[in-house]
């Protein structure tokens, strides 16, 4: 039996990445044959079993009380756990958010589960559940099975096409959770930026990666720090861009040096940053050395402008480098963008 | 919060990630070509929480840094060198495979029966430092376990900020989805803190903590216990480099004007 596990946003919801999971548990339990549940944490549960009432599932379970409202450790991994043993599920897949990232190898812990993440494909094969994942920071795919149950998986957001259907009545269960007396620890709130302020669009288009380049040296022997910010912040604007950056251009903020401030640890792509997936990316003033580059793995098209024709994207990372002078390259960028 | 706090980060190495690594495999289940000979260094995001964990100990009286690292012995000792002169800890080395194919749930009991033994651990002090997942295996579940293993209930996973009060409680923020952040309130240790990259630069080499350090090092090599960590219950059916290799087409000596409406068409298709 095939146990979805989700959890919904503030507003009852389901994010995305929940209903991706949804299609990607169909897929399995059509080609398993198995018996699918769906099992729903947080704020109006219910209403979300309803949304997704047409997937197939035999069984709603939710967890909707109040200690679920918002995310913490303690809380979600009881409701969690709660819902895996209900369910009686041998497999179980869930949604990797960053809700659930926090949580859910704790609770497949505590109901007997051993669980995997950043799973990016699941499937039957030979009466097995074979799932796949990257190694070494998007740098090696395995593809394996775990000879254990209950297996959790945790899928990645944009592997699966979003389950959609209308809404009808899917009668959920609520479960008995034993949360224990007093919780040490109490969400306070999100910090986000302020709306235009906001860099990371993790749904937009365009991946634009902005490099250390940006801060240095340029021709006539000085830096353009102020013109750099504003061309980049101009083109997303005008693009609809998300910002990424290489590691250089965020450390050097903490090493003291003039630094573009809007661009933070955030929006490090790499090694020790994320691996955003996006259907095209432009890098800029960045060389694509490799500890940055496995950060591109979910990323199709790659264009890179540079002023060295050798750099690591000439080398096969890249579909098309322009080796120009990214300021001269991205203020005609803009003026056409604005026209 | 008279006593300061027992931070203990649980950090071990991965390959130097300018390295190529290619897969092998062998009976004992997926391995890297020449692992043995591969440069390595300290997994980055637990090198942040090591910093973290450092910059907290000096501010409060007190407490004390851990480092616990399972990994092959002469390769530990390799990373103490440049390592331990980073800043002051004491190392708790258990012997055993750093590959990322092996099983979180077996590095993570091995973990947490080492930390359980460290003399004089007390858990109302006990922060758990970490990476948020590693370079390796990169799964982001073995702090988790060994969180749960400890019976630690407030657990935090791509920490940035902790803010300690005088009082000993906390609060922390940790990212999530679209460059934001959660932020919670804590009101004190035990906590498992996995870390994002924290705010920290990395410190600069310090032969004195480098001598310092070195003096606990060793005994610690030396009486590191022998781990059997592998696979477990995971049976790997590939493992591969998918052929990504792209024809880049080099454009030069092409005015910018013209490289923009390239840019701008390739943007709007
Ligand atoms: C353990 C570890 C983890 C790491 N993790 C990451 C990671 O997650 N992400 C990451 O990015 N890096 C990571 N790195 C660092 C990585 O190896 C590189 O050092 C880093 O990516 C370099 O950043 P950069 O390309 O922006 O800067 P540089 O290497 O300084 O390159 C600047 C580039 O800008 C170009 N340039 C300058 N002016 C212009 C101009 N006017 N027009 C066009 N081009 C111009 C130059 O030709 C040069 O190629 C990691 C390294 C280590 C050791």
């Amino acid at each position: 039996m095939i146990l979805t596990l989700l959890h919904t946003q503030d507003d009852g919801s389901l994010p995305k990445a929940a209903l991706e999971t949804v299609s990607a548990a169909i897929s399995l339990a059509q080609e398993t044959g198995a018996e699918l549940k769906v099992g729903i944490i947080g704020n109006d549960a219910a209403g979300a079993a309803n949304a997704i009432s047409a997937c197939g599932a035999s069984a709603f379970l939710t967890v909707s009380a109040p200690e679920v409202a918002s995310p913490r450790y303690a809380t979600d991994a009881a409701a969690a756990a709660a819902l895996i043993k209900t369910s009686g599920a041998e497999i179980i897949l869930a949604p990797g958010t960053s809700r659930f990232a926090r949580c859910l190898p704790g609770a497949a812990f505590r109901a007997g589960a051993q669980a995997d993440t950043h799973v990016v494909s699941v499937k039957a094969e030979g009466g097995k559940v074979v799932a796949q994942r990257w190694f070494y920071r998007q740098r090696i795919l395995g593809s394996f099975t775990r000879n254990a149950t209950p297996w959790l998986l945790m899928i990645d957001s944009g592997v699966y096409e979003p389950f959609s259907a209308a809404p009808g009545m899917a009668a959920a269960t609520e479960a008995a959770v034993e949360f224990g007396t007093e919780q040490k620890t109490k969400f306070s709130g999100i910090e986000a930026p302020a709306a235009d302020a906001q860099t990371i669009r993790p749904d937009a288009q365009l991946l634009f990666v902005a490099g250390a380049g940006w801060t240095k040296k340029q021709k006539d022997g000085q830096t353009h720090v102020g013109e750099a910010g504003s061309l980049i912040q101009g083109f997303l604007k005008l693009a609809k861009a998300s910002l990424g950056s290489s590691k250089s251009i965020v450390d050097m903020q903490s090493e003291g040096q003039e630094a573009l401030t809007f661009i933070t640890h955030m929006n490090q792509v790499g090694q020790t940053g994320s691996t955003p997936r996006h259907a095209k990316g432009l890098s800029t003033c960045c060389h694509g050395e490799e500890p940055h580059v496995v950060g591109w793995r979910f990323i199709n098209e790659r264009r890179a402008v540079n002023l060295d024709p050798n750099c690591g994207w000439a080398q096969g990372k890249a579909d098309v480098l322009y080796v120009a002078d990214a300021f001269e390259v991205m203020s005609k960028v803009n003026e056409m963008l604005q026209a | 919060m008279t006593n300061g706090f027992q931070i203990v980060v649980c950090g071990s190495l991965v390959p130097d990630p300018l390295q190529t690594l290619e897969p092998v495999s062998s009976p004992q289940g997926p391995g890297l070509k020449n692992e043995t000979m591969l440069p390595s260094v300290l997994d980055p995001w637990a090198a942040c929480a090591l910093y973290e964990a450092a910059n907290l100990a000096k501010q409060i009286p007190g407490s004390k840094v851990y480092l616990v690292s399972l990994g092959p012995k002469a390769k530990l000792q390799q990373l103490m060198m440049t390592v331990a002169q980073k800043v002051p800890f004491e190392l708790v080395a258990v012997d055993g495979s750093a590959s990322g194919f092996t099983d979180a749930q077996q590095v993570a009991e091995q973990l947490a029966a080492a930390i359980g033994a460290i003399p004089g651990l007390d858990k109302s002090r006990l922060l758990l430092f970490g990476g948020c997942s590693s370079a390796s295996r990169d799964a982001g579940v073995t702090l988790q376990l060994i969180g749960e293993r400890l019976g630690i209930q407030d657990q935090f996973t791509a920490v940035d900020e902790l803010k300690v009060a005088d009082d000993g409680s906390f609060t922390v923020k940790e990212r999530i989805e679209g460059g934001r952040y959660q932020v919670s309130t804590c009101t004190g240790a035990p906590a498992v803190l996995a870390w994002a990259t924290g705010s920290l630069p990395e410190p600069p080499n310090n032969p004195q903590v480098g001598m310092m350090n070195m003096r606990g090092v060793m005994p610690a090599l030396m009486k590191a216990r022998k781990a059997e960590v592998n696979t477990g219950a995971v049976a790997y059916a590939a493992t591969e480099i998918p052929a990504q290799k792209r024809d880049t087409r080099i454009v030069k000596d092409t005015p910018a004007e013209e490289i923009a409406r390239e840019i701008v068409e390739w943007i709007r298709r």
